[in-house]
C-alpha cells in the first residue's frame, strides 16, 4: 500500500504544514503497513526535495513546473503521481491552496474526500476525526473503502524530524497546457496602515459579540485605559467596522503579545491560529462552551457589556 | 447571462446542548442562511444590478425547512430558486461534498449558468469542498476562497483575488465559465427589504427530486460513514472568575496588574 502526501510552498519557502503532512503520513503508513511518498509541485524543487527528506519518508517526488502554485498544474501532477504510485491514501493540506485543488484531484481519481481532519486512526478502516458547528462537536467519519483523500488541518500534527534516507526523484509530469485555464498574475499584501498589531504587547481584541459598530467604544475605552491596541476577529473586519490590518487570524495577522484579551470572540479555529502564541490569554464571553475558553488562561463567563466597562473603571477609565 | 448561486441553510448550536445519537439534539439547533452563501448571493445580485439581463438562480440541497433561507436569498434579489430533495436524500445521515456536488451538478447541467458562486464552506459541517468538486464535475474552471471579483464577460475571464493565509492575496485570472467559492468580506450583504420579502413570496421556487433530475440512488452512494459525535474534551485549564461583573472585573484587573498591564 502507498500513502502520498503533497507538500505546500509559497514564495520560495515550504510551509510548515508540509512537515506536518509528512508526520501524519508516516503514522498512517505505519498503521497500514504502507510506503510513504511525498510530492512537491513547482518552485525550487531541488531545495524543497532535499528539505522533505524526513524520518519515515520512503521517497520524495519533485515536479519541476512553474514557480508558484497553480491549481490546474497541481491537479494534473498529483493525479498522475497518484495513478502511477497506485496510491491508497492521498493527504493534502487543508489550507487555502489545498482547498483550491484537493477536491478536484479527489474527484478526478474517484476518491472520497474527507476534509479538515484533526486526527486519523486505523482500526481495520480509516477513521477521521473532524469538527462541526464551529468546533463545538467532534465527529468521526469512517472510510469504508480502501482508498481516500484527506485534507489535514494545519498545526494539528507535529513536524516530521529531519533524517532518513529517502530518495529524491524528479517526476516528469505531462502537463496539458491547454487544460491550464487559470493564471496567477501576482500577490498583494493586505492591511498595512499605521498600526502593526503584531508588534503590540497588549491586545484588546473584539469579536462578533460586540453586535454593533457603535459598541466598539466600549472596547476602545478599555484599550485606552490599559494602554493597549485594539484588534479584531474576522466578522468585525468583514463588517467594515475596523480595517483589515487589525484582523487576527489565519487570513489576518499572527500575533504574539504578552496579554491577549478576547472580548466576545468565540474562538473559531481560524482565529485561534493567529493568537494562540500569546503569553496570557483572557476570554470574556457569555457562552461557557465557546472554544476560546479551551485555550484561555483566565476567563469570565458574562455579558461583555457589563464586564468590560467595570474593568475599564478598575483602571481609572 | 445566468449566475447560479448555491445556497444552504446551516444549523447553529445553542450555547448549551445535548447530543442525541449522531447529531446534536434538534431542540438545540436553529437554522439560518449560511453566512458564506449570503456573501455569494450578494455578489451575484450586485453583478445583476451592474449589468443587463443577468438572471440569478439559487440552488439548494435541503429539506422544506431550508425554504426560509431560500426566501431570504430571493428577498435579497435572486430571481428564482431550485431546491433538490426527496425521501432517499432525507434518509442519509451524511451528505458529503461529493454527493452534494453530484446533485448540484445535475441542476447546473440543466441551467447552463455562465458563472456559479458558492460559499467557501457551510457553517455547520465545514467541508469546504463542494464548490471545487462541482467545478470538476462540470468540467469548468474554478477558484477557491475569492474575496474580490471582476468579471470581463467579453473576454470570458474572471479576475479574482484569493485570500491566502497571513494577510496575502493571490491575484488570478480564471477562464469562464467557472465556479468561484466566495469568502466573507467580499462585499456587504444587504438586509432584505420589506418589499423584497413580499416579492420573494411570489418568486418561483421549484422542488426537484433525484428521479426528476434523471438521477437514481447511486448518486447518493458514498463510502463515508458518520459513525460518532462527541463533545470535545476541554483541553484548557482556564481560571474562570465567578460572581458579578464588578467582582470578576476586579479579579481580572489584579491579574492584569500582575502582568504589568495598565501601569
Amino acid at each position: 500500500m502507498t500513502v502520498l502526501a503533497v507538500a505546500e510552498h509559497r514564495r520560495g519557502e515550504l510551509r510548515d504544514v508540509s512537515y506536518e503532512l509528512a508526520a501524519a503520513g508516516a503514522d498512517l503508513a505505519d498503521a497500514t503497513d504502507s510506503e510513504l511518498h511525498l510530492a512537491v509541485v513547482g518552485g525550487d524543487v531541488a531545495a524543497f526535495g532535499d528539505d522533505l527528506v524526513r524520518e519515515g519518508v520512503d521517497a520524495v517526488h519533485t515536479v519541476d513546473h512553474g514557480e508558484e502554485f497553480n491549481h490546474d498544474v497541481s491537479v494534473q501532477a498529483v493525479e498522475q503521481l497518484a495513478d502511477g504510485l497506485d496510491v491508497d491514501y492521498l493527504l493534502m493540506p487543508h489550507t487555502v491552496n489545498g482547498l483550491d485543488y484537493a477536491p478536484a484531484v479527489a474527484e478526478r481519481l474517484g476518491l472520497p474526500i474527507v476534509t479538515d481532519a484533526v486526527e486519523m486512526a486505523v482500526d481495520g478502516t480509516l477513521e477521521v476525526t473532524r469538527e462541526m458547528y464551529g468546533s463545538k462537536v467532534e465527529t468521526t467519519i469512517e472510510v469504508e473503502s480502501e482508498r481516500a483523500a484527506v485534507t489535514l488541518r494545519p498545526a494539528e500534527w507535529p513536524q516530521a524530524p529531519t533524517g532518513g534516507d529517502a530518495a529524491v526523484e524528479p517526476f516528469d509530469a505531462s502537463i496539458d497546457e491547454s487544460a491550464v485555464r487559470s493564471t496567477v498574475t501576482g500577490f498583494e499584501e493586505v492591511g498595512g496602515g499605521d498600526v502593526d498589531i503584531s508588534e503590540a504587547d497588549v491586545l484588546v481584541s473584539v469579536g462578533r459579540g460586540i453586535e454593533e459598530e457603535d459598541n466598539l467604544d466600549v472596547v476602545r475605552d478599555l484599550a485606552e485605559a490599559l494602554d493597549a491596541t485594539v484588534s479584531a476577529s474576522r466578522p468585525v473586519v468583514d463588517s467594515g467596522w475596523l480595517p483589515k490590518n487589525r484582523q487576527v487570524g489565519q487570513s489576518g495577522k499572527v500575533v504574539t503579545p504578552d496579554v491577549y484579551i478576547a472580548i466576545g470572540i468565540s474562538g473559531a479555529v481560524q482565529h485561534v491560529a493567529g493568537m494562540k502564541g500569546a503569553d496570557t490569554i483572557i476570554a470574556i464571553n457569555t457562552d461557557p462552551n465557546a472554544p476560546i475558553f479551551d485555550i484561555a488562561d483566565y476567563g469570565i463567563v458574562d455579558d461583555l457589556f457589563d464586564v468590560v466597562p467595570a474593568l475599564t473603571e478598575q483602571f481609572g477609565g | 447571462m445566468k449566475i447560479l448561486v448555491t445556497v444552504t441553510d446551516v444549523a447553529v448550536v445553542d450555547d448549551e446542548f445535548e447530543i442525541d445519537g449522531l447529531d446534536v439534539d434538534e431542540r438545540y439547533l436553529t437554522y439560518e442562511l449560511n453566512e458564506w452563501d449570503d456573501y455569494a448571493v450578494e455578489e451575484a445580485v450586485q453583478i445583476a444590478e451592474d449589468g443587463e439581463e443577468v438572471e440569478v438562480v439559487t440552488v439548494t440541497v435541503g429539506p422544506e425547512r431550508s425554504e426560509e433561507a431560500i426566501r431570504k436569498a430571493l428577498a435579497k434579489g435572486a430571481d428564482r430558486a431550485v431546491r433538490v430533495w426527496d425521501d432517499a436524500i432525507a434518509e442519509r445521515d451524511l451528505l458529503d461534498a461529493e454527493t452534494k456536488a453530484s446533485l448540484l451538478a445535475a441542476v447546473a447541467r440543466e441551467e447552463e449558468p455562465d458563472l456559479v458562486l458558492s460559499g467557501v464552506q457551510s457553517g455547520d459541517d465545514s467541508f469546504a469542498a463542494t464548490g471545487v468538486t462541482l467545478a470538476e464535475k462540470l468540467g469548468t474552471e474554478w477558484a477557491a476562497v475569492v474575496n474580490q471579483l471582476e468579471l470581463d464577460t467579453e473576454a470570458g475571464v474572471a479576475s479574482v483575488h484569493r485570500e491566502l493565509e497571513g494577510g496575502v492575496e493571490e491575484l488570478t485570472d480564471v477562464e469562464l465559465p467557472a465556479v468561484l467559492t466566495i469568502q466573507t468580506g467580499i462585499n456587504e450583504p444587504r438586509y432584505a427589504s420589506l418589499r423584497g420579502i413580499r416579492q420573494a413570496q411570489n418568486k418561483p421556487l421549484e422542488v426537484r427530486t433525484l428521479g426528476g433530475l434523471g438521477l437514481d440512488e447511486s448518486a447518493l452512494e458514498t463510502p463515508l460513514r458518520w459513525t460518532a459525535t462527541d463533545e470535545p474534551e476541554t483541553e484548557g485549564e482556564a481560571t474562570v472568575f465567578e460572581g458579578g461583573a464588578d467582582e470578576t472585573a476586579g479579579e481580572l484587573a489584579a491579574v492584569l496588574r500582575e502582568a504589568g498591564v495598565g501601569q
